[in-house]
């Protein structure tokens, strides 16, 4: 393999895992400040077809990653309002959100399907992407690759180094104390929901601006659960949420170039390989750090109704 | 509100096209899988759906029903039945049960599923001899091909799709004995994404034409991107890809759906299996495009051949991966061989997955 090969499957490896990172953090943040969202999928699916939709009618990129993460914030908000303000079953309410993202989505989307676009447009340094075997790797992504990882960089900060992290985490781990210690419970985790909706919405517009330019319905093919279960298995992590996204990206993307080089294994012991790598890594990482009890935040999926 | 909600959407999935109503014209339904909008396989169906209403105004009346999960299709076939429709097709592989099972309780209903292979006194069958336009496509991409070697993104390992990959191949192999053909599973109908990283893979690896037997059009666009060649799927995708499509194989079901139509109409109708091909029109190949005109006129005349009946993907000697003969020179590879084959021609290098 030559460097130039290597590079090129590590650019897809990382193109493949920045939906899952982007999607899986936002939804990380909801998660630790309490809230299970099962609507990911539905979310990401609706900001591809807002997001086309958008940057097919203004001709921006940046406008349509936007619409993208407005459309993935607008569905969140419906989430928020039945589960946090009106203390709904996050269960049901985020498997109704998928349901209903899937059906908007093909009705915005209807009158695009068909039409392409060009991807959103790459980096370029000069001198610096063109240096063989990392040039393109680190200075010649498109603009949703970066966003990712400074959002996990971001994210990291906000949670453990920030107090309105700390708080956020606080009400995850316990809203009646927080609650008692006049900390808006509900507010906070508004807000977190809502910032997990235009993550799934923005992860969205990535596969239909970025990564294959073009909508199609349902096109998001089961992304949004595969960043949900990412959650859990980097024990609501961001930097494990960024490795485990990364193999799980560089699995899928191997087992392909694996296949394509007649290695002679089956291709579907093959197709297998992302998924059990992903879940021994991180099943592994998360047994070796722990102090007996769960890692997930203690109020994870519960209702809050405050006393009056 | 959030029943209203899911009961709005299951109530939009349900929506009748047509809602006007004429007694004395036949009612006729058609039940997809997916959405009419998917420039593939549902809307080459809808294509057959539109071509019955212009073709026969004062006679007949169109339904369809798109979206229809195939674990709920019972549901919407028997809404179908229900509503007076005289005749329903549905075409899913499966649709299959429970269009019998509805067939069962509507005895005076006729019913045609699209790729199955149970029938009824009121279900007649049909399917396409895909893998014909397949063989096409395999002579244009071994006379095109500069390294010697064509990608091929398969979904899962099924009869059809396995005989699709054998015409293609035996295809090449008639114009270069030494053509190398690379296939990578991707376990999904539909997953642009992976459908793109599988093109990719391919064409890192030395492939220079792409042929595909998955639904979306990522392969075409990420040739196109690469300057490479590629085939389109179930329906001309040449919008997506206008510098690398070579051609798609197009399913065309009008001519079959108009016909059975007609039989209902006159009371002809019986139940029975069509399994038809180039020669009926079923399966045509999208215009000839990104070739040079003798590459085109050997294409051409492949599919006349085809028609004609001089030339079969299928006609021996042909030989599977492991030595052995499985049809023998002078026969033709009866049907049933072709709707089992779990095996690979000659030259394939590559284990199929059981």
């Amino acid at each position: 393999m030559s460097l130039d090969m290597i590079q090129m499957v590590l650019v897809t490896v990382l193109t493949a895992a920045t939906p899952l990172i982007i999607a899986a953090l936002g939804e990380l943040v909801v998660e630790r400040a309490g809230v299970l969202n099962l609507g990911v999928e539905g979310m990401m699916v609706c900001g591809a077809a807002l997001g086309f939709a958008a940057a097919v009618e203004t001709n921006s990129t940046l406008l349509g990653a936007l619409a993208g993460a407005g459309a993935g914030m607008g569905l969140a908000a419906v989430f928020g309002l039945l589960t946090v303000g009106l203390a709904a079953n996050q269960v049901a309410s985020g498997l109704a959100l998928t349901i209903l993202g899937l059906g908007l989505s093909g009705l915005v989307g209807a009158g695009y399907v068909g039409q392409k676009r060009e991807p959103a447009p790459h980096l370029y340094v000069p001198g610096l992407s063109d240096l063989p075997g990392i040039g393109r790797l680190f200075f010649g992504q498109d603009a949703f690759v970066y966003a990712g990882l400074g959002l996990a960089a971001g994210i990291a900060w906000f949670l453990w180094r920030t107090r309105a992290g700390l708080i956020l985490r606080a009400v995850g781990d316990d809203h009646a104390a927080t609650h008692a210690l006049g900390l808006p419970v509900r507010g906070v985790r508004f807000f977190a929901v809502l910032f997990g909706g235009a993550c799934a919405g923005l992860a969205g517009s990535y596969l239909s601006l970025a990564y294959t330019p073009f909508w199609a319905p349902a096109m998001t093919a089961g992304r949004g659960w595969i960043a949900l279960a990412l959650v859990v298995f980097a024990s609501w992590r961001p930097g494990r949420v960024v490795a485990g996204a990364t193999l799980f990206g560089g699995a899928t993307v191997l087992q392909l170039h694996a296949q394509a080089a007649s290695i002679g294994l089956p291709g579907q012991l093959l197709s297998a390989l992302p998924y059990v790598a992903t879940i021994l890594a991180l099943v592994l990482l998360s047994l070796g750090r722990r102090r007996g009890g769960s890692l997930a935040p203690a109020a994870l999926g519960r209702d809050f109704t405050p006393h009056r | 509100m959030l029943r209203t909600t899911l009961g709005a959407c299951l109530g939009a999935l349900l929506l009748l096209a047509s809602p006007t109503h004429a007694e004395d014209k036949l009612k006729v339904g058609f039940v997809y899988v997916g959405p009419v909008a998917d420039y593939g396989y549902s809307f080459q169906h809808d294509l057959s759906r539109r071509a019955l209403a212009e073709a026969l105004p004062d006679k007949v009346e169109t339904t369809y029903l798109e979206n229809v999960p195939e674990s709920d299709s019972e549901r919407a076939i028997e809404k179908l039945a229900r509503s007076g429709m005289g005749l329903i097709f549905t075409t899913s592989f499966g649709f299959m049960e429970p269009t019998l099972k509805v067939a069962r309780k509507f005895p005076k209903v006729k019913f045609e599923h699209a790729t199955g292979y149970k029938r009824a006194a009121n279900v007649s069958t049909y399917s396409a001899r895909f893998y014909e336009g397949r063989y096409v496509c395999g002579k244009i991409a071994a006379t095109l091909t500069k390294t010697g070697t064509i990608g091929y993104i398969a979904s899962f390992p099924i009869p059809e799709v396995v005989s699709g990959i054998n015409a293609f191949m035996l295809g090449a192999q008639s114009v270069n004995p030494n053509v190398k053909l690379k296939i990578v599973w991707v376990n999904t109908w539909f997953d642009p994404g992976k459908e793109a990283e599988a093109a990719k893979a391919l064409l890192a690896q030395g492939a220079d034409i792409l042929a595909q037997h998955t639904d979306s059009a990522a392969p075409l666009q990420e040739a196109e991107k690469q300057g490479k060649l590629a085939f389109g799927q179930s329906s001309d995708q040449y919008r997506f890809a206008p510098k690398a499509q070579l051609t798609a194989v197009v399913d065309d079901w009008s001519g079959y759906v108009i016909r059975e139509t007609k039989a209902v109409l006159d009371g002809s109708w019986q139940s029975h299996d069509t399994w038809g091909g180039i020669k009926d029109g079923m399966v045509v190949l999208a215009p000839f495009t990104n070739m040079p005109a003798d590459v085109k006129a050997m294409a051409e005349d492949t599919v006349k051949a085809i028609a004609a009946g001089k030339v079969n993907p299928f006609a021996g000697p042909v030989t599977k991966q492991d030595g052995s003969v499985a049809v023998k020179a002078g026969e033709i590879a009866p049907d049933p061989m072709i709707l089992g084959m779990n095996w690979y021609v000659k030259g394939i290098d590559d284990t199929l997955p059981q």
